[in-house]
């Protein structure tokens, strides 16, 4: 297994649009407001940040613009459970 | 009970944040003398590349500050009167100028920061000159960069770079002049640094290794900076970024003790009794270590702030320090700093810089392993059991699974001998280790 192997088959944009939320790591954080600035419906990403939750808002496109601006890594989508198909 | 911070900073505001979930009722006031309150400082470098305006630097926290419930009182505190829980505060307030104010406390937190150390050659009082320090230090920057065409930079660290960066993004010819070989030697290595001078040549800045300024030249402004060996270099920017200070006056005066920075146990408390210090003017005592150190980063002060706010509240909550850590570019190169990287001192940089940690550069007895190719670099410091620092440049994939594995001092005995191996893949190693460690480090 390799490196490309494991990190290479992380959640795609179209996947994330459906399935996921941008979540932060807050310690990675300096309250910038890039993510904020660059948002298209003008979310407060940074304040999700300071109060360490998930970016779950009913406006959130997942577009990926504040995970792509953030000049310290600090955002990344993950996938949540809410689309997940139960077995039958 | 009543609390007073002295500080606008991200300490101070986690400090009242702390107070505040033990105790609702408390009175808590805010003192500082900063004219523009709290904002982000490691944010100014994203304001002089373009990349976020001035006003965005300030987090709307206006939902947050009235649920905290706190006085804030713009001013000066002149003196602390530990003996009778006063201090006396010079206060901007009122419109009929200032006035004196004497504001009483149970518990006193001290948070009030650092200070670029100034330049003292001759010359460095000519308009031209100029460091950054806070957000009117960026606003002059790109002043001047509007009609300066040539600016020259000296000093070192996060700092030096973001001035060179947001100068070059103004369109301004910038030298840098290195008193050494190479850059950030204390916390960079060989290899490192050249990736980043590259870069910067790349970009077209003119580095000048030994080279010092011993004079800066004009008569009104800047017009040229006089080197040791005699070189001119003609400039109407000089830009310095040589470290900083914290603020120890107050401290001082008050009988605190003091080092490099107020010396604080493990609970945020000085020497005296019911005050308290946090952030970049305190230096924090390290149970894992026995040392007290210095940093100078957003994380470690909101930590602090968080300890000391909860324990002034009465609970008794340690401050753990953890593996400093920060991200940064460094010519446009994102650069994940961890642990342990590098040892000694830096010609370019007395004391300590902004975005610092004196703990990167208190390099022990470890193996350094390396991979990395053009711009995607990886540094590993492998201690017996467990990794103590890792610096990532270009790819940053595996910057938080090594935070966590350094942080949290994961058993590396596994993979130690494979990292090792001469031209051991190293980032595939770790990957591929981190699997195991990841839902337990996660959740």
């Amino acid at each position: 297994m390799t490196f490309k192997d494991i990190f290479g088959k992380g959640s795609t944009r179209r996947e994330v649009l459906v399935g996921g939320h941008v979540v932060p790591d807050p310690a990675r954080c300096v309250q910038c407001g890039i993510c904020s600035y660059n948002c298209p419906i003008e979310i407060d990403v940074r304040a999700h940040v300071w109060r360490g939750e998930a970016i779950i808002h009913s406006e959130c496109l997942t577009c990926g613009e504040c995970v792509a601006r953030c000049p310290r890594g600090v955002l990344r989508f993950e996938h949540t459970d809410l689309f997940t198909r139960r077995p039958q | 009970m009543k609390y007073a911070i002295i500080g606008t900073g991200v300490a101070g505001i986690a400090a009242i944040e702390a107070i505040r979930s033990v105790d609702v009722a408390g009175e808590i006031t805010m003192i500082g003398d900063d004219p523009h309150g709290y904002y982000s400082r490691p944010g100014l470098a994203y304001f002089l590349t373009g990349e976020v305006n001035d006003k965005q630097l300030f987090p709307q926290m206006a939902d947050v500050f009235s649920k905290l419930r706190f006085r804030y009182l713009k001013g000066h505190v002149n003196r602390i009167l530990p003996d009778v829980h006063r201090l006396e505060m010079q206060s901007a307030a009122s419109r009929e100028g200032s006035t004196v104010v004497s504001v009483g406390y149970d518990r006193l937190l001290l948070a009030v920061g650092s200070r670029a150390s100034l330049l003292t050659i001759p010359g460095a009082q000519l308009p031209g000159v100029i460091k950054l320090d806070h957000l009117d230090d960026a606003r002059q920057i790109l002043k001047l960069a509007r009609r300066g065409k040539t600016a020259v930079v000296v000093g070192g660290g996060i700092t030096a770079l973001e001035i060179v960066e947001g100068l070059l993004a103004r369109g301004v010819k910038v030298h840098y002049l290195l008193r050494g070989d190479r850059y950030w030697n204390n916390v960079l290595d060989e290899q490192e640094s050249k990736i980043v001078e590259h870069r910067l040549l790349e970009e077209g800045v003119e580095l000048h290794y030994h080279a010092e300024a011993i004079e800066i030249q004009g008569r009104r402004n800047v017009s040229a900076v006089k080197l040791l060996d005699g070189r001119i270099i003609n400039c109407d920017i000089l830009g310095y970024a040589i470290g900083i200070q914290p603020k120890l006056e107050l401290a001082t005066s008050t009988g605190l003790a003091v080092d490099r920075g107020i010396l604080v146990n493990q609970f945020m408390q000085t020497n005296v009794k019911d005050i308290f210090a946090a952030g970049d003017v305190a230096q924090a005592y390290d149970p894992r270590t026995g040392r007290s150190v210095l940093d100078s980063l957003w994380t470690p002060a909101r930590e602090q702030g968080r300890a000391a706010g909860l324990n002034m509240a009465g609970r008794q909550v340690e401050y753990i320090k953890s593996a400093p850590f920060n991200v940064t570019r460094l010519a446009g190169l994102t650069t994940t700093i961890i642990g342990v990287v590098g040892h000694g001192r830096d010609e370019d940089i007395v004391g300590i810089a902004r975005g610092d940690s004196e703990t990167w550069r208190s390099l022990p007895d470890a193996i350094v392993a390396q991979s990395g190719f053009d711009i995607n670099h990886l540094r590993l410091v492998i201690g017996q059991k467990s990794l103590l620092g890792a610096i990532l440049m270009g790819d940053q994939t595996l910057s938080m699974p090594l935070q966590k594995m350094i942080e949290n001092r994961v058993d590396i005995s596994p993979i130690r001998q494979k990292l090792m191996a001469p031209n051991a893949p190293i980032a595939d190693i770790v990957a591929e280790y981190w699997i195991h460690w990841r839902p337990q480090l996660t959740s």
